[in-house]
């Protein structure tokens, strides 16, 4: 069965078409009963991504499948699932009634461009797919549009994402240009260091660069996390840095491999710019959504150790370390958007005394920035073990020095909410609330996985199989 | 089963244990039961450890067990002892054991409290019976992270600060360490066959001196950060200072230790030409840690920063005695890890027990407390003289043998540090004698003093199995020392092979 290829794409499309006749059909007063079976639909879609099926290509090469991308694909949903458990609690409030369903169909659609854009075979289909990703989520971060933070973040998420689209396609004309093919196994042949093949690839690295959020292309990302809604945000930094980080990881190990002496310069500086801007800015954050924002563009810094490895263990890596990391930051966020939703408050000084009040969700929020820094046992230390690992393979170990430093000056801001919350004392703090089911579904399973992922290491050696051969 | 899955087995128990208790009480008593098991355990350890040495089993390691754990990078979780672990297995059972007495009046969150230290001494056990660097690294952060947690909620004074800056000082430590440990693991097979983190293997592979010389001083100082190595040690008195009297003790009894012992058992044992070509830096190091230490002691008047200087100063000793590569100055050096350790923790605990009678730690301030607190201070008194090497406790037997060890080299660099080491012994009698002079002879100088009561069951269970460790190690050192002796031999063999 050949559709069995396209099956994450196509049962995605098929739910969303679903849901946008349901939406037709449903009364404007019970628009709320959406939510339980659009959940339930992306629920089932998740557990059939993990059924075995087939692998191979679709449309002359266009449209890849083979097992790491199905892999990848379903890190993303089980990402996505996490996040639609945590914004039910959001989407029911009085404000956000009559788009719930618009909530899903657009997110649903950025999903699916993901999905494309990770099965590409050549540069079109990967820039479809990329845009499918990028446009609904400005769409989504304006999604309160009545607050002037959400709606500034919807029109800098636009523009930003147009000039990076422009930058990449000029980036991408160029390597056209020069080779006279889009598909990635031609281009590889005819890449050979051509000075206007580097400046096509400087312009494609720039373009993902923005996607990613990487030093000095972040600028944007900050005021777009704050303002856009928390979920919205987790979804932004997680989800959709995941699946760019994925792609661009591959993309540089097969399309660019002839040129690695070119592009490890230019990852190793910008590895060390990300980490430590990130991390410096960060450190004076008192919104958390910022401060998220920034401690993701340092995380993307720490990635980008396993990626010059260039090695088998480095592709692994950076598949693992994302995984750990969907876990850990939905972890964060998700906490961030509970306690958003029941209060209101999003500052570090808010969180003063939580414990005492809220102990489970102090223990998550705890475990979630544990990981993100690296102690262990939980599963952010391997994470950040092996990227050290795969970077200290190459010898780099003066890169591999500043970026244990830069997880120093990262554990101490992560401590500090940890301090807000254990160490503080408040005379007001955060009243005791029951959160609801399904963030707490939500939580529960990240803190599963924030727990397993790490000691349990047969998934990393699952992930190891797949990315034989890679490079 | 491998008996020394039980010294992490017991931890995690009781820690789910406290998970459902109801009352204080039943947390003490859950958390006391517990580390009475882990007591035993270990003592099983030693006894049944001896028993094989003697049934003539000369194997390195004993009770070993090897899984693989990730595979693809060769790394496994490889547990055995040999006669140092043991016996550091030995001390911090009874450091963790008298510390949950001496921590029985903890009001503010109980449950965390117990649960975070038990944890904490969960990492130090895995970190002792480690072979495998991968492991090693692992326990010893989930060692250092909880203390974060332990002095920030439960600490006094500036206890945020402090909490903070030791965890940061820690933590840069083992990032150091990090980056060590990876150019060990890339430099564990020339031959191009697969890399590993086990100790052991390692410890076979001729490592080229010039990778040495650049890895030696991430290790060595990366572990020495947590031995109080100068100047990398202001994070102990703060820390300390700033600690509940339970954390002061397990983290200037045992945590500390780890650095010695990751000293010794990493970064000198496994780089041993690059610690030969450069041991004279830190020598000249250590040397200031101990001199510094004991002054910095002299001129404080609060009882836990006189302790905690005091602390530097030993465990610069432990690192000096580490670099004099002899097997008499390393036998002293492993003693003196064991006997500091045991004092140190005896010293933090009177204090506790003190502070929470006269509510001051200033020495001045107090005076004539022998009469009031007759145990108390008797066993204040012990542990002073311990701490000043009288004959018959176990400081004189380590601080001896150090000295002898260190003595035997001819040169006049390692003379002249030896000397100069030794004289900390003056300064810390002068420090010792004056706080018992001071706070514990004379008159009572307050009224408030008098209604004092000495000490209860649970504080004389504390500070009785603590004073029970100094002399017994003090009369009888020889099947320590002898224990110690044995394991040494690896060490001593890689170092004589080099000359």
């Amino acid at each position: 069965m050949l559709i069995l290829i396209m099956r994450h794409e196509l049962l995605l499309v098929l739910i969303t078409v679903i849901l946008l006749l349901v939406e037709i059909f449903l009364p404007a007063d019970r628009k709320q009963k959406i939510i339980l079976p659009a959940i339930i639909l992306f629920g089932i879609v998740m557990i059939l991504g993990f059924l075995p099926g087939p692998t191979g290509t679709l449309f002359g090469g266009m449209y890849i499948t083979t097992s790491l991308t199905l892999l990848m694909k379903n890190i993303l949903t089980v990402g996505a699932f996490i996040v639609l458990l945590q914004s039910v609690d959001w989407l029911k409030k009085e404000e956000n009634k009559d788009k719930i369903s618009e909530y899903f169909l657009l997110l649903f659609s950025t999903l699916i461009g993901m999905e494309y854009m990770l099965s590409s075979g050549d540069f079109l289909m990967f820039y479809l797919g990329l845009e499918l990703a990028t446009i609904p989520v400005a769409a989504l971060a304006a999604f309160e549009r009545f607050k002037e933070k959400s709606a500034e973040a919807g029109v800098k998420l636009i523009f930003i994402s147009a000039l990076s689209s422009g930058i990449l396609l000029y980036g991408i004309s160029m390597i056209y240009g020069t080779t006279g093919t889009l598909y990635f196994d031609g281009v590889v042949n005819g890449i050979d260091g051509a000075p206007l093949q580097i400046l096509a690839f400087i312009f494609f690295f720039a373009g993902m660069a923005f996607k990613i959020s990487i030093v000095p292309f972040h600028l944007w990302t900050a005021d777009v996390y704050e303002g856009a809604p928390v979920n919205i945000t987790s979804y932004l930094s997680v989800i959709s840095k995941g699946a760019a980080v994925m792609i661009f990881t591959i993309l540089l190990f097969t399309v660019f491999s002839k040129i690695t002496a070119l592009w490890e310069d230019v990852v190793y500086i910008t590895a060390i710019l990300t980490m430590t801007i990130g991390n410096l800015f960060a450190l004076r954050q008192q919104n958390l959504k910022r401060f998220l924002a920034f401690s993701s563009i340092a995380q993307a810094g720490f990635i980008f150790l396993g990626i010059i490895g260039q090695s088998q263990l480095g592709m692994t890596t950076v598949i693992y370390f994302v995984l750990v990391y969907v876990f850990s930051n939905l972890g964060a966020f998700g906490v961030v958007s509970v306690i958003a939703n029941r209060t209101g408050k999003e500052n570090i000084d808010d969180y003063d005394g939580l414990y005492r009040t809220n102990p489970l969700l102090s223990l998550t929020m705890m475990l979630a920035l544990f990981s993100l820094a690296g102690i262990p046992p939980v599963a952010g230390f391997f994470g950040k073990f092996f990227l050290f690992t795969a970077a200290a393979e190459k010898g780099l170990y003066i890169l591999v020095l500043i970026a244990v430093l830069n997880t120093i000056i990262a554990l101490y801001y992560y401590l500090l909410v940890v301090k807000a919350m254990f160490l503080n004392r408040n005379d007001m703090p955060i009243e005791h609330f029951k959160s609801d089911g399904y963030s707490r579904l939500g939580l529960a399973l990240c803190v599963a996985g924030i727990v397993i992922i790490g000691i349990y290491s047969p998934v990393y050696e699952f992930i190891n199989q797949l990315t034989f051969g890679i490079n | 089963m491998n008996i020394l899955f039980l010294l992490i087995i017991i931890p995690v128990l009781t820690i789910i244990g406290i998970l459902f208790t109801r009352d204080n009480k039943q947390v003490r008593v859950v958390s006391a039961i517990g580390m009475t098991f882990q007591l035993i355990t270990a003592a099983v350890i030693i006894l049944w450890f001896l028993a094989e040495r003697n049934a003539g089993n000369t194997a390195e390691i004993l009770f070993a067990s090897n899984y693989v754990w990730y595979e693809t990078l060769n790394i496994h979780f490889y547990i055995g002892v040999d006669g140092i672990s043991v016996a550091m297995i030995g001390l911090t059972a009874m450091v963790i054991f008298a510390g949950i007495f001496a921590s029985w009046q903890v009001e503010d969150l109980p449950r965390e409290f117990f649960i975070t230290l038990i944890l904490l001494s969960a990492g130090v056990f895995g970190f002792f019976i480690s072979l495998d660097l991968f492991t090693m690294f692992l326990f010893y952060e989930i060692a250092v992270i909880p203390m974060y947690l332990l002095i920030g909620i439960w600490g006094s004074g500036p206890r945020h600060y402090s909490a903070m800056k030791l965890t940061l000082m820690l933590m840069g430590g083992s990032a150091l360490i990090l980056v060590g440990l990876l150019g060990l693991y890339f430099n564990s097979n020339p031959d191009g066959g697969p890399l590993t983190f086990e100790i052991l293997e390692i410890a076979k592979v001729q490592i080229p001196i010039n990778v040495q010389l650049f890895f030696f001083p991430f290790l060595f100082i990366g572990f020495g950060v947590l031995g109080a190595l100068f100047p990398f040690h202001t994070w102990s008195p703060d820390g300390h200072a700033s600690a509940p009297t339970a954390v002061s003790m397990l983290h200037a009894g045992v945590l500390m230790k780890l650095g010695g012992y990751g000293c010794y058992r990493v970064a000198v044992f496994l780089l041993p030409e690059a610690a030969h070509e450069m041991a004279w830096i830190f020598l000249i190091l250590t040397t200031i840690s101990v001199i510094y230490g004991a002054l910095g002691a002299v001129w404080q008047k609060d009882l836990k920063y006189i302790n905690a200087y005091s602390s530097v100063s030993h465990c610069g000793l432990v690192l000096f005695a580490i670099l004099m590569f002899n097997e008499t100055a390393m036998n002293g050096a492993i003693m003196q890890m064991i006997s500091h350790g045991i004092m140190t923790a005896l010293f933090f605990a009177l204090i506790g027990m003190i502070y929470g009678r006269t509510h001051t730690r200033y020495v001045n301030e107090m005076s004539g407390l022998m009469k009031v607190m007759p145990f108390l201070a008797v066993a204040y008194v012990i542990g002073g003289l311990a701490s000043l090497g009288l004959p018959g406790f176990s400081g004189f037997v380590a601080e001896m043998t150090i000295f002898v060890g260190a003595f035997q080299h001819a040169d006049t660099f390692h003379r002249v540090a030896t000397i100069i080491a030794a004289s900390s012994i003056v300064a810390t009698a002068v420090y010792i004698l004056r706080v018992v002079g001071m706070m514990l002879l004379g008159k009572i100088n307050k009224p408030e003093y008098e209604m004092i009561t000495d000490a209860k069951w649970y504080e004389r269970l504390s500070a009785g199995s603590l004073i029970f460790g100094i002399t017994a190690i003090g009369i009888a050192p020889l099947w320590l020392s002898n224990m110690i002796t044995k394991g040494l031999v690896p060490i001593m063999e890689k170092l004589l092979a080099m000359n």
